[in-house]
């Protein structure tokens, strides 16, 4: 046990971590989802692609038109490719609630990954777009943390926050946090710019860009980050520091001083 | 303005009366005096008093013990060992080990100290008297005297070009440490009006260091840009780019409002100096639906689609755009420098 | 004379070490008149009087921690490559500036810990300095003879938010980078000089390679260097003075009531020095603050959400931010008033509060010494302006978190920028009305309790079925307290016609104090204390009731 806790410090420790993390991840994703290489003849194909399309005619086609094509209430999804629909789905923000406020919000996903996967075949099918990344785009191996620092606070800190915290934008819409966002939602964000988010394709962020970035972020805002200093404090720079040194420096320091300044108990008069 | 005419009614009536013992109009409750001095458990009971003695001794002990403790830390513990800590989460165990120690050392004798002389001090209230910040007249009417008879020994005021170019001498000297301060740095000239772009220069993505393309920038994407030639070694590199980064989006045609972004756009291509005009921050934080980009330090918002006129927030003026074009080998590339100067205002703006 | 002394020394040559150190001191600098007057100096015990104390002791807890720094601390901007221990940094491009703070937080062994200890006890030696200065308004402390002592805690405190700025500057960090990116802006935005200013600050344009190296030597030497000296200024003022005491039995304007110097403020004070000291020192232990590792180093194309200065330039910040985007060209020439207001209104809020001493002095014509605090309540219009002022550079300091109160209320930032821009005007005019209409209920109900007694929540009922509560009358000693304050009456712009029968020419500026006086002292701005007559008839007249 000894053993184990030392070598955690090892520079390459938070490397294995992940590797054993993603590995058993793949696993269980594997075990879960329907293999689309091995058995991908064309019958297979189609019938994915008919299911997806069963569950978009009853489940989005209200606001994004039967055939994908758009409508007032959602914009039309020919050409977003698989990687917009497994993002949008897959972190719950479609189906969207009938009345949203300024954003649509991240909230419990309603279908399961592999009816996900149908209803992207079949919006992949209405026209070419991003596809779903694979493990290997996204995974740690052969990213460079430092570099996806740098091209982090390039491209995604201005609206995310230095560490990925999630920021205010206009009117009430926001970046949101990054932290516990899985990688390959992470990845399709980048690829396919969400909402009000501005996309970065392979063509301006590399796909060896978005890995450093994934992996900036696993380190400095993962569940195994670590803070030298103590409290995080939400990671938010001055403000939150200046509350805290207001409530719990100053407040602390004031208790003493009525402390130190009180009059001693009397003695009962007898 | 003086208040000597203020009539003495209208000021509330001297506080010394209030030593008096009669009650008066001013003051109806009369000062019963200092309340006598009630002795503490402590002043009674020995046993109290050595209960006292024993708890700051303690506090004294525990504090020299954590300050053993803090330099077992310092020298027991690496400086790179990190441990989880609830609540507070992964943190550096040196760091954790000696603030706590060092703390705990020092609150000890803070505490200690207090404790003995809030319960073995004597706590009986002392009056110790005031007396005037006011000099008595005599000394008032000494010094003034005594003053007098310098000035007139200095004959200053009676010999006047002495003083005249004595002040001239001393409000002059200090001129040369003005000057001094010349070579803090250069004049401003025109350097605010000038960055890195010139015709012909391409725009050189920020990611991944290429010239870029039309057909790399998709509607909706947002690219940063630099111009070639600027590398981030270079000494030059921060005050260079602190003019010259640039903010790259391509809006449909048909969305562009503006006539004169249209036409300093490459098919949609629009490129805006990403130095907030309001204070110089570097404004992304791009909408691709509403072509909105808001200012994360002072919430300024340009309409990318509309010339990058201010919307919102402190900004007094859009944000210049840089016209551009594709070179024969179907780079883009700059058409000239900004037209105007990038950044803050500033007095010879214009 | 050199004989009597001699003669003196010689006949105490049995006297123990300590005293003996004393004597030689003594012949040198005279050290046993000093401690005359004040040895056994007496001190009023209030937890409020000690507010200052914890500033002193952040103030000292930061030049210590300070030092320590500077031996590790590379003020320069040269570019160089990391390759510490951090990680998620390593290869990256950075000046010294920045990597040697890097260095202190990862490779110096307690390092960390001595950073934070410095940055905590900056945030929260400007917060003591903040909550003195409003104990010192609120009680009226500040009134002669202490108007310049108010002056030099004032100018700490300004001081102490330049130092602190520069200071917060040094790591060359992307968050910092980006508070001096705008102070340039803002230096820019200044009339004529601004674009020379800059260039003379940043060594040409910005950031340049200079600034670093400038900041360094302000906040190190030359505005600490200064504020050491205000502040022994400020503590001899503050002993020679006296200390204030709130009224009480046996506390007049000619005396001053509480415990020695020594022993027992020795213990206390001195004690309370490594209490304050204990407490920062836990709290960098369990709260990081400032990671720049985190944050990255300054690149002025890079920025983040949430760029916030520390707290106490938090105010400028919302000034700032809740301006419009006023900009006028004339003659060729820019006025950036967007900017430009903002700044000049920093200096004006601040100023409002320095010279308020003088301006109160002004309009009572009061010319006496006070040392008996006031309670806020029964200073009805200083303690409404005081919120007023306060309520001001909240409403500024919610503004220059407007991102962050948007983010984590789930408000349009736009809405709260609204809010500001609107309330920054109202809320001290609401502030100001509600502030002094509790003042005057507290008054109220101290002369009730003055007149009726205390209410005990007995009740009683009296023999024709009537229920009474019963009060008990006020001691003495609350009787005294309770009536002790003064009250003015508004002054009055004398005759108009002199001694002589001459009519006489009434300057503007006495109308103006005359009304000023009226709207502090008229009649609806304060409660009359309760008089003899009015509280003999009800004791004596119809009992209790």
């Amino acid at each position: 046990m000894k053993k184990l806790s030392a070598r955690r410090r090892h520079p390459l420790a938070a490397v294995v971590v992940l590797l054993l993390a993603l590995a058993t991840t793949g696993m269980v994703y594997a075990a879960f989802v329907p293999t689309r290489d091995a058995k991908a003849d064309e019958t297979a194909q189609s019938l994915t692609i008919e299911e997806g399309k069963k569950l978009y005619a009853v489940g989005c086609a209200s606001c994004h038109g039967t055939g994908g094509q758009g409508s007032s209430d959602g914009p039309s999804l020919v050409g977003v490719g698989a990687a917009a629909v497994d993002f949008q789905v897959g972190t719950g923000r479609m189906p969207a609630a009938t009345s949203q406020g300024a954003q649509v919000p991240k909230k419990k996903k309603v279908y399961t990954q592999a009816e996900i996967d149908q209803l992207a075949a079949f919006i992949a099918s209405l026209g070419a777009g991003p596809s779903v990344p694979t493990e290997a785009q996204y995974g740690p191996e052969g990213a460079d943390i430092a570099k996806g620092g740098d091209l982090f606070r390039n491209n995604c800190a201005q609206c995310h926050n230095f560490t990925g915290k999630g920021g205010a934008l206009t009117h009430g819409k926001y970046a949101p946090d990054l932290e516990s966002v899985d990688p390959k939602h992470i990845y399709e964000a980048m690829q396919t710019g969400p909402q009000n988010m501005p996309s970065f394709p392979d063509t301006t962020l590399s796909e060896q860009n978005k890995k450093d970035i994934i992996a900036y972020l696993n380190a400095v805002n993962g569940d195994e980050t670590v803070n030298p200093g103590g409290l995080e404090l939400g990671g938010l720079g001055p403000v939150s520091e200046g509350l805290f040194a207001w409530i719990f420096g100053l407040g602390a320091l004031i208790a003493v001083a009525v402390w130190v300044a009180a009059r001693t108990a009397k003695a009962k008069k007898s | 303005m003086s208040s000597q005419d203020i009539p003495e009614e209208n000021l509330p009536v001297a506080q010394d009366t209030t030593q008096v013992a009669v009650a008066d109009e001013k003051h109806p409750f009369a000062d019963p005096g200092l309340p006598p001095h009630e002795h503490r458990i402590q002043d009674i009971d020995e046993r109290a008093a050595k209960r006292s003695e024993r708890a700051v001794a303690l506090l004294f002990t525990v504090s020299m013990l954590a300050t053993v403790g803090f330099i077992a830390s310092y020298v027991t513990i690496p400086h790179d060992k990190s441990v989880f800590v609830f609540p507070i989460g992964h943190l550096n165990a040196l760091n954790f080990a000696l603030g706590l120690t060092l703390g705990l050392a020092l609150f000890c004798i803070g505490a200690g100290a207090v404790h003995w002389a809030r319960t073995l001090m004597s706590d009986e209230e002392i009056a110790d008297e005031r007396h005037p910040i006011e000099a008595e007249p005599e000394v008032r009417a000494k010094v003034h005297a005594d003053f007098k008879q310098g000035a007139k020994e200095s004959a200053l005021g009676r010999r006047k070009l002495i003083r005249n170019t004595m002040f001239g001498a001393l409000a002059l000297f200090p001129l040369s440490g003005v000057v001094l301060l010349r070579d803090l740095g250069p004049l401003p000239g025109t350097k605010l009006r000038h960055t890195l772009w010139s015709k012909g220069k391409l725009l050189v993505n920020m990611n991944t260091n290429e010239p870029l393309r039309p057909a790399d920038v998709a509607v909706g994407s947002l690219t940063f840009a630099k111009p070639e030639g600027l590398e981030e070694h270079d000494h030059e590199f921060q005050t260079e780019i602190a003019k010259a980064a640039l903010m790259i989006v391509r809006i449909q045609p048909d969305n562009i409002k503006d006539k004169r972004e249209l036409e300093w756009s490459h098919e949609g291509i629009v490129a805006y100096s990403k130095i907030c005009t309001h204070v110089g921050c570097p404004i992304s934080l791009y909408e691709q639906q509403t072509h909105h980009v808001l200012c994360p330090c002072h919430q300024s918002t340009f309409d990318l689609s509309d010339g990058a006129r201010v919307i919102f927030g402190p900004a007094g003026h859009a944000l210049p755009q840089l016209r551009i074009g594709v070179n024969d080998e179907g780079y883009l590339e700059a058409l000239g420098d900004f037209e105007e100067p990038v950044g803050p205002a500033f007095w010879e703006r214009g | 004379m050199s004989t009597t002394t001699n003669s003196a020394s010689r006949s105490r040559e049995k006297a123990p070490a300590g005293e003996k150190i004393a004597d030689w001191a003594d012949g040198r600098l005279g050290i046993y008149t000093l401690a005359k007057a004040n040895m056994r100096k007496i001190f009023p015990d209030h937890w409020s009087f000690m507010l200052g104390e914890v500033a002193l002791y952040s103030f000292i807890i930061i030049i210590l921690t300070g030092v320590y720094l500077t031996l590790f601390f590379h003020p320069s901007m040269n570019e160089v490559e990391y390759h510490g221990s951090y990680v998620p940094m390593q290869g990256q491009l950075m000046s010294e500036a920045f990597k040697s703070t890097l260095d202190i937080s990862f490779e110096v062994r307690g390092g960390l810990l001595i950073r934070q200890i410095h940055h905590w006890a900056a945030l929260i030696f400007l917060a003591a300095m903040f909550v003195h200065m409003m104990r010192v308004f609120f009680t009226g402390a500040f009134r002669k003879p202490r108007e310049i002592n108010w002056l030099f805690g004032f100018l700490l405190f300004v001081l102490g938010m330049f130092t602190g700025f520069t200071g917060y500057s040094l790591p060359d960090d992307l968050l910092s980078g980006t508070g001096v990116r705008f102070t340039q802006g803002a230096i820019l935005a200044t009339p004529i000089v601004g674009t020379y200013i800059s260039m003379f600050l940043f060594g040409g344009e910005f950031p340049g390679d200079d600034f670093v190296a400038r900041f360094y030597s302000i906040h190190i030497l030359l505005l600490p260097g200064i504020m050491l000296g205000l502040v022994v200024a400020h503590l001899i003022l503050v002993f020679f003075h006296k200390h204030t005491q709130f009224a009480g039995p046996g506390k007049t304007n000619k005396n001053v009531v509480g415990m020695p110097l020594l022993p027992v403020y020795m213990a206390k004070a001195g004690g309370f020095f490594f209490l304050v000291f204990g407490v920062i020192a836990v709290i960098s232990a369990v709260a990081q603050i400032n990671p720049v590792w985190a944050i990255g180093p300054y690149r002025p194309d890079q920025v983040s959400t949430g760029a916030q200065p520390d707290w106490y330039m938090g105010f400028a910040e919302g000034l700032i931010r809740f301006f419009p985007g006023w900009e006028v060209n004339i003659w060729g020439h820019t006025l950036v008033l967007g900017v430009f207001i903002p700044l000049v209104l920093f200096g004006v809020v601040l100023a409002a509060l320095a010279l308020y001493p003088f301006i109160e002095s002004w309009v009572t014509g009061d010319k006496r010494e006070h040392h008996i605090l006031d309670r806020p309540r029964n200073a009805p219009t200083r303690t409404a302006l005081g919120v007023a002022w306060v309520t001001m550079y909240m409403i500024t300091l919610v503004g220059g978190g407007n991102d962050l109160w948007a983010t984590h209320l789930h408000l349009s930032i736009n809405a709260i920028t609204w809010f500001v821009r609107i309330f920054f005007f109202v809320g001290p005019v609401i502030a100001f009305i509600l502030t002094k209409r509790i003042c005057l209920g507290l008054q109220r109900r101290d002369k009730d309790k003055v007149l009726h007694g205390r209410e005990t929540g007995i009740i009683k009922r009296l023999p024709h079925g009537e229920f009474i509560e019963v009060h008990e009358p006020l001691s003495q000693d609350a009787l005294h307290t309770l009536t002790a304050h003064e009250q003015y009456k508004p002054v009055e712009i004398g005759p108009a016609v002199d001694e002589n029968g001459v009519e006489r020419k009434v300057k503007g500026s006495e109308k103006l104090r005359a009304k000023v006086s009226k709207a502090y002292f008229d009649e609806d701005a304060q409660i009359p204390k309760p008089t003899v007559e009015e509280y003999k008839e009800i004791t004596s007249g119809h009992g209790h009731h």
